[in-house]
């Protein structure tokens, strides 16, 4: 029989050392498919390797790709810890990314030093207001947040849709659905030189660093903790419950919307209905491979962009089927998830026969 | 064993259960030391002991749910042999007809009670539901042992005591000969407490043997045959209940005297808080108000007796702040107060101690130090521009863990790791520490053991002596004699006048909380309940 006891108190090791063991496991069981693929295996993992980490534009690559999906997972991360369900943040980011190149594409213009914080805090305000209406939804009349901010998402991405045929689209585009291009001042510096890789992983680094002090050590970090662990203990000692609801949802929203800002001034230069390819859906499970935790949420992020990027590379060099990637992560959420249990609980294989 | 304080009548052939020697260590606690315990065809023996002391421990080694690390667990068959029972094996312990009764209640609350009760024990795999079979025995059951209740409502329906029943019945229907009630009067009212124990009396005459765990003495002298009492793991005394004594009893369960909490006469001062016909009128009585008038004076502790469900949480959410009148008005020092909020109440010296302590008092993964700040972490004594101080939330709880004796591995340990009592010293000391003039308090008491009852009482009684006015809002009778002024009684939203707590007649309290009786000195119809209107 197996019997499961709570453990008080999981030290560091489980702590930190449980998810770095679930992905490598993750990436272990990956050799299966592989095998049934008839793909070389070591092989396979060594271009895997090589195509993350081979070279500095392999390596710039991967950063680039990290770089939304920070930003996404810290979104569902601050969520999460309210337990506000955001589903959203795809949608948030596609308004955040609209939001950008309203303002960024040529409407004003000015230096660098304003036109960015310009075209940040316009992405921001708009992922923010996405998810402040399903929230005030939820406190007011109850409403499933899971539904609308999931719902909102396909909205969101047809109305992009709709601009991106009419009001925003490009007149040099030779009919695709695109917008105009970002203008020089607007767009996010590439750090290095002929690479992708922009500011906005700075950008994003900040934010993590700064989201984990703001919740470890200021009054509304407090105060978001005690409403998602405990939303009765706090309304009782007069915590108020649906401004701490709308202050996370500013903050979620913001860092979603913020990541649409990201992609489209820093990495593609213009939106079009194919920015993400579901940042906002991986930055759940990174978040969730993060366990909520901000600098965590780095740390995941870095895993799953290496896993697509490595994957994607690898696919084209062998002519497996890129889709070895979403297995990978997908294995790695259920490994941590399987780890967190384990950290929580001690297990207990008790046979028939035990002694008395 | 052979300690085992038992009728002489008895012959081993009514032995039923044994537990010899049985010893259970986890990591460095031992928490169950070789504990020897016998039970016979047709007793009731109460096992006490404060929170800790290895009652539960011991129940989940009968059960099958821990294997004990020493010591044995012999059951007598149904032919009389005394077997051994297979230890880690909780189907052997229900197949020897050990039946349990969880404190809380393990039913699917939408289903009936009589699906729940036979709920496992029929086959999976079968076309129709022949049901009258277990009517029948239940019905037997039933008319045997005044275990009444409607087994065709859906269990949510049920009150909790009904909801016992159906727990009881379940064990019965599965043939159980011994039965183990965990806390059972722990959320019941004193009459739903005495009807389950002529029940049980009932039940053992006709040779079921019962175990309850308890920590409430009067009611254990009450029902129970034999006493054992346990402390720190270990068995400390055994003794007959017609020999047993109170004082006694306490001192072996808390291993040290008592303190008798009483209240020292003090004249009471001005009204601190004062409701003037408040009406609330939420849909079902557990949360309404019908203009409702209370008073309370500094110095004073005000009781408010009643049995639970009569609008005691709406009277207590109002004052915490969490819940507004409709009509009607609430006055603080003369102050009608316009801002119902709880933030602003606790800031304003209204010290709130809530109904459900782990629920509402507490946020369990925080740390001891949050959780005692967390009324306060906006006050400019614990932040700057926003940023938490540390070392003054972590500073307070120091003093906090040393004055109230909050027993905890330290300040940033989180609060989920504290026992019951340990969370309300913690909750005391968030509250009390800020000398309140108005105190809350929502049976503060409740599921606590004797120590930890009585430094709460000692504390209220404090701080009534240092001329803080005191609701307290309480079902056990006892208490509310022991520490209050005055007493009002609550029932089905009205409010009695109060009285003063030295000229009340426990009897006729009984039947004012039951609807039946008004206070003497109503002055009107609004603030008393018609005397035929429950009955």
């Amino acid at each position: 029989m197996i019997r499961f006891e709570p453990r008080s108190n999981p030290g560091p090791f489980l702590v930190y050392g449980v998810p770095i063991l679930a992905a490598t496991i993750a990436i272990l069981l990956a050799a299966i498919p592989l095998a049934l693929a008839g793909a070389p295996i070591i092989q396979a993992y060594g271009l895997m390797i090589s195509g993350a980490f081979g070279s500095v534009f392999s390596t710039s690559e991967m950063l680039t790709r990290a770089t939304p999906l920070i930003l996404t997972g810290l979104a569902a991360a601050i969520a999460f810890r309210a337990k506000l369900w955001n589903i959203g943040a795809e949608g948030q980011l596609y308004m955040g990314a609209m939001a950008a190149v309203a303002v960024g594409s040529g409407v004003i213009d000015g230096p660098s030093w304003v036109m960015i914080p310009v075209v940040i805090i316009a992405g921001m305000a708009a992922g923010a207001l996405m998810l402040i209406g399903p929230t005030l939804l939820k406190t007011r009349l109850g409403v499933d947040e899971v539904v609308t901010t999931l719902l909102l998402n396909f909205i969101v991405l047809l109305f992009v849709q709709m601009m991106l045929e009419g009001a925003l689209k490009d007149p040099m585009s030779m009919g695709w659905p695109q917008s105009e291009p970002i203008i020089d001042s607007a767009a996010f510096p590439a750090l290095l030189d002929r690479m992708r890789v922009h500011i906005g992983l700075l950008i994003a680094l900040v934010s993590a660093v700064a989201l984990a002090i703001f919740v470890k050590r200021t009054v509304w970090g407090f105060e978001i903790r005690a409403v998602g662990e405990n939303a009765a203990a706090a309304r009782f000692s007069g915590i108020s419950v649906t401004k701490t609801m709308i202050l996370v949802a500013a903050l979620s929203g913001g860092l979603a919307g913020l990541a649409g800002v990201s992609e489209v001034a820093g990495t593609r230069g213009y939106l079009a209905t194919d920015l993400s390819p579901g940042y906002g859906y991986a930055g759940i499970v990174v978040a969730m491979l993060a366990r909520l935790s901000p600098i965590g949420v780095i740390a995941s992020a870095l895993f799953v962009a290496s896993v697509f990027v490595g994957a994607d590379s690898m696919s084209r060099a062998i002519g497996v089927s890129s889709y070895l990637a979403d297995l990978i992560v997908a294995m790695a959420l259920l490994c941590v998830l399987i780890g967190g249990f384990l950290t929580r609980f001690r297990v207990h294989f008790d046979r028939k026969s035990a002694q008395g | 064993m052979s300690s085992a304080a038992h009728k002489s009548s008895e012959t081993s052939q009514d032995l039923l259960l044994s537990l010899a020697g049985v010893t259970k260590r986890f990591g460095p606690l031992v928490a169950n030391n070789a504990i020897d315990l016998t039970v016979h065809k047709g007793e009731i023996v109460a096992l006490l002991g404060e929170n800790g002391a290895g009652k539960t421990t011991l129940m989940n080694i009968l059960f099958g749910h821990y294997v004990a690390d020493e010591g044995t667990v012999t059951v007598a068959g149904r032919d009389g042999n005394l077997e051994q029972l297979e230890p880690g094996a909780p189907q052997a312990a229900l197949d020897a007809g050990i039946g349990m009764v969880h404190q809380h209640f393990t039913l699917a609350e939408n289903l009936t009670g009589l699906d729940n009760i036979v709920l496992g024990t029929e086959p999976i795999f079968r076309l129709r539901r022949d049901r009258s079979t277990a009517r029948a025995k239940l019905g037997e059951l039933m008319a045997g042992s005044g275990l009444n209740v409607d087994l065709d409502q859906p269990v949510h329906k049920l009150t909790v005591g009904e909801k016992q029943r159906v727990e009881i019945l379940k064990a019965l229907y599965r043939n159980a000969r011994l039965l183990v009630l965990d806390e059972p009067t722990a959320v019941l009212t004193p009459q739903e407490a005495d009807s389950l124990f002529a029940i049980l009396r009932k039940l053992a005459a006709t040779g079921l043997a019962v175990i309850i765990i308890a920590h409430k003495l009067a009611e254990v002298l009450a029902v129970s045959h034999r006493i054992a009492v346990l402390r720190g793991g270990a068995k400390v005394g055994e003794m007959k209940t017609s020999d047993a004594n109170h004082k006694s009893i306490a001192e072996l369960m808390v291993g040290r005297e008592v303190p008798v909490s009483r209240r020292t006469p003090r004249a009471p001062g001005k009204p601190v808080i004062t409701l003037a016909d408040v009406t609330i009128d939420r849909g079902d009585s557990r949360r309404s108000l019908h203009g409702v008038n209370v008073t309370a004076r500094e110095g004073e502790i005000l009781g408010i007796a009643g049995v639970s469900g009569n609008g005691q949480a709406a009277l207590a959410q109002l004052i915490a702040g969490l819940d507004k009148p409709d009509s009607g008005t609430v006055e603080i020092f003369g102050e009608k107060v316009t801002k119902f909020d709880a933030h602003t109440f606790a800031q304003n010296g209204i010290a709130r101690i809530p109904e459900d302590r782990h629920h509402d008092g507490m946020v369990g993964s925080m740390t001891v130090a949050e959780n005692i700040a967390i009324e306060d972490v906006r006050s400019p004594e614990y932040q700057k521009l926003g940023f938490l101080d540390f070392d003054a939330i972590r500073k307070r709880a120091e003093h906090a863990i040393a004055d109230y004796d909050v027993r905890c591995p330290g300040p940033d340990a989180p609060a989920r790791l504290l026992s019951g009592g340990n969370i309300q010293k913690l909750i005391l000391a968030r509250v009390l520490e800020k000398s309140p003039k108005l105190i809350l308090a929502n049976q503060p008491s409740r599921g606590l053991d004797v120590g930890a009852q009585s430094e709460v009482h000692r504390r209220l009684l404090e701080a009534r002596q240092g001329g803080a006015a005191v609701i307290l809002i309480s079902e056990d009778l006892d208490e509310l004699l022991t520490i209050s002024d005055q007493i009002a009684v609550i029932h089905a939203g009205h409010i009695t006048p109060a009285m003063p707590t030295d000229s009340i007649d426990r009897s006729e309290l009984g039947l004012m909380m039951a609807g039946q009786k008004t206070a003497q000195h109503a002055p009107d119809g609004t603030t008393t309940t018609n005397p035929g209107e429950t009955a």
